[in-house]
């Protein structure tokens, strides 16, 4: 899924203004190529891990990227795209996924469902697999519209301090509400226990890959434009006819939408939520793998948030460095590539494949204008 | 965002980053290459040593080692000797379902953890489906042992407590008792909880029961409305820095009568600072399984051990790491006895077995299974006299 945002609009138009001659790849061949590259990379995946060359423990960490990959993705639709700052994307995930988790739970039952089925992946556990996993990102969408509506008349770092105010408030209704309300709900400070472990490897994979489609086509769409639009120049924009709280508001429940998925597959990994694991820390930690990699690139999300998701795991034997190494690494990118590894900058494989047909090699000088935006 | 991203950084960048994803590899290759020979037995030692909660991780880390070190120092369990495998899971359910992953690729026979409640039940649920022994020094929630019979703990739990100290209280003849805790923690309602219920079966008053929330300091309030309704004891369920601040503040306003406590007063003397004096504490009784004080060799043995090794007094977390380690360890000589192979699927039975079957001499007293993961052991119940703690009474299991 891999594919360029802006830069490839941008590229084409201008290839299409300088020279006719230049060759292109029709959009089915380009999907297509995309598609199987995908089925290549899960089925590759599933027979590794069916043989055994990919251990439990590295599924275990391989699906935790995923959920990770598709935090950061949601993340940068308010923070690189919208160009927002909120500090309450563990507010979204931890909704996302205790409503993803109960819902399973309650309706396993009810279907007669066991914990076998979601191994064995049976019709009606996939079908309450996704109307879960739904359900959850539908739920943290609406707390995302609730909170998205006053929260973005602010701006800067009064926004940033409002949506940390309401992740807080949603950690501490998980916390309360079972003593509200007077029955078992979410369990409180001991946390949800019992969640059946409906994730693995391939329907952690088929989500990330369909919710990155979902991301990126929206944004290359007229609504995405808005929304960077926005971005770039809030006044011109509204002065372009772009209704901005509408876009703004869309932006950031899509945001909080695709979290809540994310944390519905975080529940089933586990097994347990508890509302101490969504604190301020869990925001701040997806924020750092979204600014990291480049607010506003796709690819750098997908890319810091495998690193940092793999880099704890690989350097458990130096566990105690292991923090000190973290915040050095992102000293070093912050002084010097402050804009992130990848800047704004995103891969697009057919586009290369284009380059590459039409000869335009990077060792190659560049016949007439200067494509920077490699 | 205008500054665009060249190709010369990004070839630089893509070195860069092969630089460091190599480096990442090999360390990675080093870190899974640890099988166990034929002569070791493999066993995983899981808890928090870094993060918020370390102390306790830390604590029951420095026990577990101990026994081990003693048990190879003796010739391991049928001459083999005892690899400890230790991971550091930062009192994270995350981290922990990982550590546990990687401990069954490494060969792990039993696991000796989790300690906090989250992560350990985390870790009992993935662990409940590959029958892994289990057993936790210090994970008190209900739960833990609710996912299938290979978890066990070596430490009694909030509601066992609770209900203790409620017969404790009727024992000593008291008529009328109220409770201060704080109403939003887990452990400290957990005791409080069961504490009342079992006054209610026995017949004993509680006439009033005071909240206050973490982090309070002045209890001054609460305890005014309890002085008001003149109990024989109160019940103070918290960790000893509250505690020791409720005895004290209570004996400022006259409050003349007991006070009574869980394992969570441990350390109120002898810790790191003094939180109730002497004659503030002098009466007052809390349930723990393991002091210092206590005169049986097997403690005195074990805290001369332990003084030896670190060059300092062990706590509570300390023998309850000592005992999870013996009953893990106790089990699978059961299972070596019986010739089976240990890292297969009957191998795991038969130490659940032999855990559940077995009984050991612990340091906090003599550990069964009676059917569940909740040990059978004796509490004792400890007093103060002239500033040192002393064991009052020893409750049977």
């Amino acid at each position: 899924m891999e594919e360029s945002n802006l830069s490839e609009a941008v590229e084409s138009s201008a290839a299409s203004t300088s020279g006719s001659s230049r060759k292109k790849l029709s959009m089915p061949v380009r999907y297509l190529i995309n598609a199987v590259l995908v089925a290549v990379f899960i089925v590759v995946g599933e027979l590794m891990i069916g043989s055994g060359t990919i251990t439990r423990y590295q599924t275990t960490v391989l699906e935790q990227v995923g959920i990770y990959i598709l935090m950061a993705v949601s993340l940068n639709i308010a923070t690189g795209y919208l160009g927002q700052l909120p500090l309450g994307h563990a507010g979204f995930m931890s909704v996302g996924g205790y409503s993803c988790a109960l819902f399973i739970m309650h309706m396993q039952g009810t279907l007669g469902l066991t914990v076998r089925d979601f191994v064995t992946g049976s019709p009606a556990a996939v079908v309450l697999f996704c109307a879960g996993l739904l359900f959850g990102g539908v739920m943290a969408a609406i707390c995302g519209l609730i909170i998205g509506i006053p929260a973005l008349r602010l701006k800067g770092d009064y926004l940033a301090i409002i949506t940390l105010g309401f992740a807080e408030i949603i950690r501490v209704v998980m916390l309360n509400i079972d003593g509200v309300l007077g029955f078992e709900l979410t369990g409180g400070a001991r946390g949800l226990t019992g969640i059946p472990s409906y994730t693995n490897f391939l329907n952690t994979f088929l989500v990330v890959v369909i919710s990155l489609f979902l991301i990126h086509t929206m944004m290359k769409s007229r609504h995405g434009r808005a929304i960077l639009a926005i971005r770039d120049n809030e006044i011109a924009a509204e002065a372009s006819g772009v209704h901005t709280t509408y876009y703004k508001t869309l932006a950031f429940v899509v945001s909080a939408f695709f979290a809540g998925i994310a944390g519905g597959l975080y529940a089933g990994c586990i097994g347990v939520m508890a509302p101490a694991k969504f604190g301020f820390m869990k925001s701040i930690e997806i924020l750092v793998m979204v600014v990291l990699g480049g607010m506003g690139s796709m690819l750098g999300s997908v890319l810091s948030a495998t690193v940092l998701t793999i880099l704890p795991e690989a350097l458990r034997a130096f566990a105690d460095y292991r923090m000190v190494v973290y915040a050095v690494v992102l000293i070093i990118v912050m002084v010097f590539r402050p804009q992130g590894l990848l800047g704004t900058y995103d891969f697009s494989l057919t586009g290369t494949l284009e380059r590459v047909i039409n000869g335009e090699l990077p060792w190659r000088k560049p016949k007439k204008e200067v494509d920077e935006n490699d | 965002m205008a500054n665009a991203f060249c190709r010369r950084d990004f070839v630089k960048l893509s070195g860069i980053s092969a630089v460091g994803l190599g480096a990442a590899s090999i360390l990675s290759a080093c870190g899974g290459s640890g099988s166990s020979s034929s002569d070791t037995i493999k066993v995983g030692l899981m808890g928090p040593y870094s993060g918020d909660v370390a102390q306790y991780g830390l604590a029951v880390r420095k026990g577990a080692e101990l026994y081990v070190k003693q048990l190879n120092a003796d010739g391991g369990l049928d001459g083999k000797k005892i690899e400890l495998d230790t991971q550091d899971e930062k009192g994270d359910a995350t981290e922990a379902v990982n550590v546990y992953n990687k401990m069954v690729e490494g060969g792990v026979v039993g696991i000796i953890g989790d300690v906090t409640s989250t992560p350990s039940i985390a870790v009992a649920q993935v662990a409940a489906g590959d029958n892994m022994p289990l057993v936790s020094a210090a994970a008190t929630a209900a739960d833990f042992v609710s996912f299938g019979p290979n978890a066990f703990r070596a430490c009694i739990t909030d509601p066992y407590q609770g209900k203790l100290m409620a017969d404790f209280a009727a024992s000593q003849g008291f008529k009328t008792v109220a409770t201060i805790y704080n109403s939003g923690g887990d452990y400290e309602k957990g005791v409080n909880d069961a504490f009342v219920a079992r006054c209610k079966e026995i017949g004993l008053s509680v006439a009033t029961e005071q909240g206050y929330q973490s982090g309070d300091v002045d209890f001054k309030g609460q305890l005014t409305s309890i002085i008001a309704v003149k109990p024989d004891a109160v019940l103070s369920p918290n960790y000893y820095q509250e505690d020791g601040q409720i005895v004290t503040q209570a004996r400022q306003l006259g409050y003349t009568g007991a006070f009574l406590g869980a394992d969570g007063w441990s350390n109120i003397v002898g810790g790191d600072q003094e939180y109730a004096s002497a004659e503030d504490l002098e009466g007052c009784f809390y349930d723990c399984s393991f002091v210092i004080e206590n005169e049986s060799e097997d403690v005195q043995k074990f805290v001369k051990a332990f003084q030896d090794e670190y060059g300092e007094a062990p706590t509570n977390f300390c023998a309850l790491g000592y005992d999870a380690a013996m009953v893990l360890l106790g089990g699978i000589k059961t299972a070596l006895s019986k010739g089976v192979d240990l890292s297969s699927d009957d191998g795991r039975q038969a130490i659940v077995d032999g855990i559940a079957q077995g009984s050991v001499d612990g340091v906090t007293g003599t550990i069964k299974y009676d059917g569940s993961g909740d040990p059978v052991k004796p509490t004792l119940v400890i007093t103060f006299e002239g500033g040192s703690q002393k064991v009052f009474d020893e409750v049977g299991a």
